[in-house]
């Protein structure tokens, strides 16, 4: 084990993961964390906190994660590259070690033109790839990126995110090789509605041998109704929603619509249970949390594996 | 005041189509308001905003920009040129708080021989409802 | 080339309207071929200057100059004849050349007129778009020709992020996605296993991080 993560204890097993993410609320309100991880606390087994989600102000992810860790879970300190440099990098991961905190996804984060304060610099002083680089150096040297001995270095699970329908997608498989040499243990991919083009990355990715060498969760995101879907797909960058997804929505009636969206969650687990490279799922229901333990009930992924 | 208020106004008038349909309007006898004064340009894409911007600053109260129509250019796309002239001196009217509305551009086409003393009739009503370029209501301001 | 555009008139109304008497002063070099601030552009804001100042009554006395360079001292000091004539210094050069006549003349405003937006090229003409940043240690060589830190929205060095779709940016369809550019020319010019080298963490010291820069090439100094 490179790590004492949860997450790495379970992948390592050989078990399919299930983690999930909270995103934390816009206002000084620790119980709103705590809601979410009492929701997720026995249904996942790692839960991502989000770090100024879509470039909007939230409450930070460390000190989230902080909370989440206090109530026994295992948080994933999710981190962007766009509001910190490698200093305030390096600190946050410290801190986060400091308190229990094992695992960390390296983003490099949304631009500040989407979110609240398209005014702001930014920073990326690294991208993502970078910091896993970053990251993995402070854990097998035990030393600063700038080089320089820690005292005691923090050992991460190191996550990523990729998106196997962003363009150019010949170049998706190389890209995920290279977070892969720069040292990540696992990807969360991006939320996965065309299941034939993720099929092919997957396909891809066995065909060079990079399942053995990443542990891949596969993003899991149940559709609210027919408004979101079409949201998604018109409107968020890099997200490919098909037609059928849509005309499948349409089919029912409005207050029908989200339990077809959960249903449509779960038969996707359970078809994706069965491709080769996949070793977990990360499910993101986008501030609808509460409906996170159904999906996990009904694909068929309790209980969770209790790991020391 | 109002009343008393006669504009000042010029036309810079394309020597094609536009300057040859106001001759031939001389010629036939067709008058047009004193008030427009006709300055002949080889083109209005030979128009800059310079040339319109002048034309407020030492007091027109109304400019216009005569040009054939579009696709009749002699030299193609002079009056597309032009065009995109007048909107940006637009800008700087409305920034100036002159108002972009007193500058306009029309067409004129050959054969259109009254149409020349039409546009000037319609810019001269135009312009004397507006009332003078404010610019001439300031003080002695001059140029070095 | 330095590519800059003229600010809001309103706001060049509004910070020379304490003057009454202004010079302005164009530049024949980057911002007259971007035609923000060369002599035509001169006497076009001097025009509307004038009468922004006829229409409020207020005393506006111009002088319109255009030099061969605004970065240069030798060309600053071509001024200097009739500089006490007046109050305060317009500048159509870029920002660069404001700071020239800051520099220069210490007890005379130097205004900026425009606004110095990039080191760039034109694409056609009237349109203009950013090619470098200025980073001080060009990669060029090792990204197929296109900037990364100047053409990628998030300045990556191993893009491109999840956001790049059909070949335009996350933050603006109108912005051509930077990697994909690179992956383009990488497919072209048949490099595409280079794109499996990553690039290191930047030392960004040479760029505007380390501090305002300097070059000294003792060769040429007299």
């Amino acid at each position: 084990m490179k790590t004492e993560s949860k997450l790495e204890k379970i992948l390592e097993s050989g078990q399919l993961a299930v983690t999930s993410e909270a995103g934390p609320p816009r206002g000084a309100e620790p119980e709103v964390i705590r809601k979410k991880g009492e929701m997720l606390k026995a249904y996942v087994d790692c839960c991502n906190v989000t770090d100024n989600q879509t470039a909007m102000v939230r409450v930070c992810s460390l000190a989230s994660c902080i909370i989440l860790k206090q109530m026994g879970l295992s948080p994933i300190l999710q981190m962007t590259a766009r509001d910190r440099n490698r200093l305030a990098i390096q600190a946050d991961i410290l801190g986060a070690y400091a308190f229990g905190i094992n695992t960390m996804l390296c983003l490099t984060g949304d631009h500040q033109s989407f979110g609240d304060h398209p005014t702001a610099a930014n920073v990326f002083d690294l991208d993502s790839i970078q910091m896993i680089q970053g990251v993995n150096k402070i854990r097998q040297e035990g030393t600063f990126m700038g080089g320089a001995k820690m005292t005691l270095a923090p050992k991460m699970f190191i996550g990523a995110a990729a998106n196997p329908f962003a363009d150019p997608f010949e170049l998706r498989v190389m890209r995920l090789a290279k977070k892969i040499a720069a040292g990540v243990d696992f990807i969360q991919t991006q939320c996965i509605f065309n299941m034939d083009k993720f099929g092919k990355w997957m396909q891809m990715i066995c065909d060079e041998g990079l399942d053995q060498k990443v542990h891949i969760l596969a993003g899991i995101t149940p559709m609210k109704g027919l408004g979101m879907a079409r949201y998604m797909k018109n409107k968020v960058p890099g997200m490919d929603v098909p037609d059928e997804v849509i005309n499948r929505l349409k089919g029912v009636p409005k207050e029908k619509q989200a339990d077809e969206g959960i249903t449509m969650a779960v038969e996707q687990i359970q078809q994706l249970k069965e491709m080769k490279g996949v070793h977990g799922f990360h499910i993101m229901a986008i501030e609808w949390e509460e409906k996170v333990p159904e999906i996990v009930e009904r694909a068929g992924l309790l209980p969770r594996p209790k790991v020391d | 005041m109002s009343e008393a208020f006669e504009p000042t106004i010029i036309a810079y008038t394309c020597h094609f189509c536009p300057y040859e349909m106001a001759d031939k309007a001389g010629e036939q006898g067709l008058s047009y308001p004193t008030n427009v004064s006709i300055i002949e340009v080889p083109c209005t894409g030979r128009i800059d905003v310079i040339h319109l911007l002048r034309a407020f600053q030492d007091g027109a109260d109304g400019v216009y920009v005569v040009a054939c129509k579009e696709g009749e250019c002699h030299h193609k796309t002079g009056n597309l040129v032009a065009k995109k002239r007048l909107q940006y001196t637009k800008k700087i009217l409305d920034d100036l708080e002159i108002g972009s509305e007193r500058l306009e551009m029309r067409y004129i086409m050959t054969g259109e021989v009254p149409h020349f003393a039409r546009i000037a009739q319609e810019m001269t009503d135009k312009i004397r409802a507006l009332g003078p370029n404010p610019v001439k209501n300031g003080g002695a301001a001059h140029k070095a | 080339m330095i590519v800059a555009e003229q600010k809001p008139l309103k706001e060049i109304i509004a910070m020379t309207s304490p003057f009454k008497k202004l010079l302005i002063v164009g530049c024949n070099e980057c911002v007259t071929v971007c035609h923000a601030g060369g002599r035509k552009e001169v006497e076009q804001l001097a025009a509307a200057l004038a009468m922004a100042a006829q229409k409020d009554g207020r005393p506006l006395e111009i002088k319109e100059v255009t030099l061969e360079r605004c970065c240069d001292p030798e060309y600053i000091e071509q001024v200097r004849p009739f500089i006490d004539q007046y109050e305060a210094v317009l500048s159509c050069a870029c920002s660069v050349g404001t700071q020239y006549f800051a520099d220069t003349y210490p007890t005379k405003w130097a205004l900026p007129a425009l606004n110095t937006s990039f080191m760039g090229g034109s694409l056609a003409q009237g349109i203009w778009a950013e090619r470098c940043a200025g980073c001080g240690n060009c990669i060029l060589h090792e990204t197929g020709g296109i900037c990364p830190i100047a053409r990628c929205s998030k300045r990556m060095l191993n893009g491109p992020c999840g956001g790049s779709t059909g070949g335009h940016c996350e933050v603006n369809p109108d912005i051509p996605c930077g990697w994909q550019l690179i992956w383009d020319r990488l497919v072209a010019l048949g490099r595409t296993p280079d794109y499996a080298k990553i690039m290191a963490a930047k030392d960004w010291n040479t760029s505007r991080d380390g501090g305002p820069r300097k070059i000294v090439r003792e060769d040429l100094t007299i």
